[in-house]
């Protein structure tokens, strides 16, 4: 979808991705996950690197948030959820069902989510969609505390999150033709 | 890896059905079978065997179509995709986590079953082996079946269309084992077979399974 | 950095390959598929009616032998079929050809019609040689089990609206199934030994049928084998052509 794009990310760096509904942005986060191979150019960052957020969070309804984050401090190797939990606030949740939380609260869990993967890139698809304004000031502070510490994020957003980032637009790279149909079928003409 | 075995056993507990819900339904076959084919025991001790070995292979085909879904839906596959551990040991500990909850069960209970279709004494010792070693083979086959489908809506029927004739050669040993063992006879090469059939099965399929969700993740 | 350097210019791939390219693909079929659709009518024509007409009755079998025109090479033609979609697909999944997937998915039908043939005509003479229309004999088995294979094969490209996606799954499937066929059956071939006749044709020349059957049967197995041929590349002509139409509408809906 995306065409003749370049840009690096140093340690302690973050950059917003901006562009209109449909421009490519979750296509690129997702290929730069590696969850889909790009159709050209290279990615510098090895996969075991990134830590990747969607528009789900992968939580299990049926889980305590405790649960939850233990779980996947637990895949990603590390032990620390305490520093997660307290950076989103969620300790008078600590022991509810992930499933009787409300939206904001599930996104703050998701969202704490990225703190137990102890990997440097952050990459995040839209992490505001319903966070309230506490919500978006404590999840800003996290990304600081993790640029602070010497992370990166690339995020995906429309609201200024009062960051010192650069901001990149992906619309100017919109390819010529839609890569959805057209990549596989071109082969046609 | 233990994480996510301990997870998926603590949801099937949590989320209700996980356990109950394919015994119920190994129960619920056992009970019509002589209903179809009227009560006389000797008519239901010959075919013992080959019922019991087909119920267990539809409760475990029943709860196929959670077993990669809800993690589809939610989003935990892009995330394990991501994650170190490699999607090959993500859907060999998935399907693990499916036996214990579904073929487990069946195994256990499959001896009470046996009562109800009158099977010969000789027959309980050889259905709970047979069962033991051919339901992981059907755990990981199904496993299969999911990745493969994971990305089609109501894709549950189409599994089963995919995933039966999969079934086949470890039904075919499966019961065989169990119907020789039933008729006092040799067991020895229809046994061998179902364990070569598991063995080879739970060494190759995942690396399948793991193919067929990347490409559905893509 | 010029554009003009060699490396830029993608390399013309010569040979059996280049027929990968679509276009030049269905360039070829066309060529030679008038060719194909008499060649194939010729031999079925002379084949089945010289079996037909021409050989005599069988002194234990009768006339009912002569379904051996129909049974044998559709029989052989259903296996033959999918092997050819192992082959497509791993073409596919190595190289990356569109035709081949789409090869694959064209003879699927194929197939499994040359399949429904076998079974029936299976069916046919099996009814006066050993009294039923139906026997769990292993061949007949392994014959449905591989009708299921189809079945499944053609349901998943069915349900699946991304092509390569689809092409991607139905592959590692054909794969996955060929393995659990073969399996299926020697598994059916222990279950019951079975009452079906040896092989019609074999290097064993003890049990190969007389040589009067054995010549119009040659003639009707490459007839058999001619219109399959004809039918897939008549098929994947079809197919490219959707992808074609499908690629000028979004190219179309772009502008």
């Amino acid at each position: 979808m995306l065409d003749g794009l370049s840009f690096g990310l140093a340690p302690g760096q973050a950059l917003i991705l901006r562009g209109p509904n449909g421009s490519g942005k979750t296509t690129l986060l997702r290929t730069l996950a590696g969850l889909q191979p790009p159709l050209s150019g290279e990615i510098i960052a090895g996969e075991d690197q990134i830590a990747y957020a969607a528009h789900s969070d992968g939580l299990k309804a049926m889980l305590t948030v405790a649960e939850n984050l233990t779980f996947w401090a637990d895949v990603f190797g590390q032990r620390d959820i305490e520093t997660a939990i307290a950076a989103f606030s969620l300790e008078p949740l600590r022991d509810r069902l992930a499933g009787t939380l409300s939206a904001g609260q599930k996104r703050r869990l998701g969202l704490a989510r990225m703190l137990v993967t102890g990997r440097p890139i952050w990459m995040l698809d839209e992490p505001t969609v319903s966070l309230d304004v506490d919500a978006v000031a404590l999840f800003a502070g996290a990304i600081r505390a993790h640029l602070g510490a010497g992370g990166a994020a690339l995020i995906a957003t429309h609201i200024d999150l009062g960051l010192d980032a650069e901001v990149f637009d992906v619309a100017p790279f919109r390819a010529a033709h839609d890569a959805r149909v057209g990549a596989s079928d071109e082969a046609f003409l | 890896m233990k994480a996510l075995l301990r997870r998926d056993l603590l949801l099937a507990m949590r989320a209700g059905g996980g356990f109950g819900l394919g015994l119920a339904f190994f129960l619920i076959v056992t009970v019509l079978v002589p209903f179809g084919v009227g009560p006389q025991s000797e008519l239901l001790s010959r075919i013992a065997p080959g019922i019991l070995w087909i119920g267990a292979l539809l409760a475990c085909l029943l709860s196929l179509d959670r077993l990669l879904a809800l993690d589809w839906e939610d989003g935990t596959l892009d995330l394990l995709a991501t994650s170190p551990l490699p999607l090959e040991a993500a859907l060999s500990i998935k399907a693990l986590a499916h036996w214990i909850t579904t073929g487990l069960p069946l195994v256990l209970a499959a001896p009470v079953f046996g009562v109800l279709l009158s099977l010969p004494d000789a027959g309980y010792v050889w259905l709970v082996i047979s069962l033991a070693l051919g339901t992981p083979a059907l755990s990981v086959i199904g496993t299969f079946g999911a990745a493969l489908t994971v990305g089609v809506k109501r894709g549950g029927l189409l599994m089963s269309l995919l995933v039966l004739p999969l079934y086949v050669p470890t039904l075919i040993f499966g019961a065989e084992v169990a119907r020789r063992g039933a008729e006092g006879m040799q067991t020895t090469t229809p046994l061998l077979m179902l364990a070569g059939i598991t063995a080879g099965v739970i060494a190759i399929m995942p690396f399948a399974s793991a193919a067929a969700l990347r490409v559905n993740l893509r | 950095m010029s554009m003009t350097d060699e490396t830029s210019i993608p390399k013309r791939p010569s040979g059996f390959w280049s027929y990968a390219n679509p276009v030049k693909f269905l360039g070829f079929s066309e060529r030679v598929l008038p060719a194909l659709w008499w060649l194939s009518g010729i031999c079925l024509g002379v084949g089945l009616i010289w079996g037909f007409f021409f050989t005599p009755d069988d002194f234990r079998q009768g006339s009912t032998v002569k379904i051996i025109y129909l049974h044998v090479p559709s029989a052989l033609m259903a296996i033959n079929a999918w092997f050819m979609m192992l082959v497509a697909s791993l073409i596919w999944i190595v190289r990356r050809h569109h035709v081949s997937a789409l090869a694959a998915k064209a003879a699927a039908p194929v197939g499994v019609v040359m399949t429904l043939i076998a079974l029936f005509t299976g069916a046919v003479w099996g009814q006066p040689m050993w009294g039923t229309w139906w026997a769990w004999d292993p061949r007949l088995t392994s014959f449905l089990i591989l009708f299921l294979f189809y079945l499944g094969y053609m349901a998943l490209w069915a349900a699946i609206d991304d092509p390569d996606t689809a092409a991607d799954l139905t592959s590692v499937l054909c794969l996955v199934g060929s393995v659990f066929a073969v399996l299926s059956r020697y598994a059916v071939n222990f279950w019951n030994q079975g009452l079906h006749q040896g092989a019609s044709l074999s290097l064993d020349k003890e049990e190969n049928v007389a040589d009067v059957f054995y010549f119009p049967l040659l003639v009707c197995i490459a007839g058999f084998v001619l219109i399959f041929l004809a039918l897939v590349l008549y098929r994947t002509g079809t197919e490219i052509r959707l992808r074609r139409t499908r690629a000028l509408q979004a190219r179309e809906a772009r502008v």
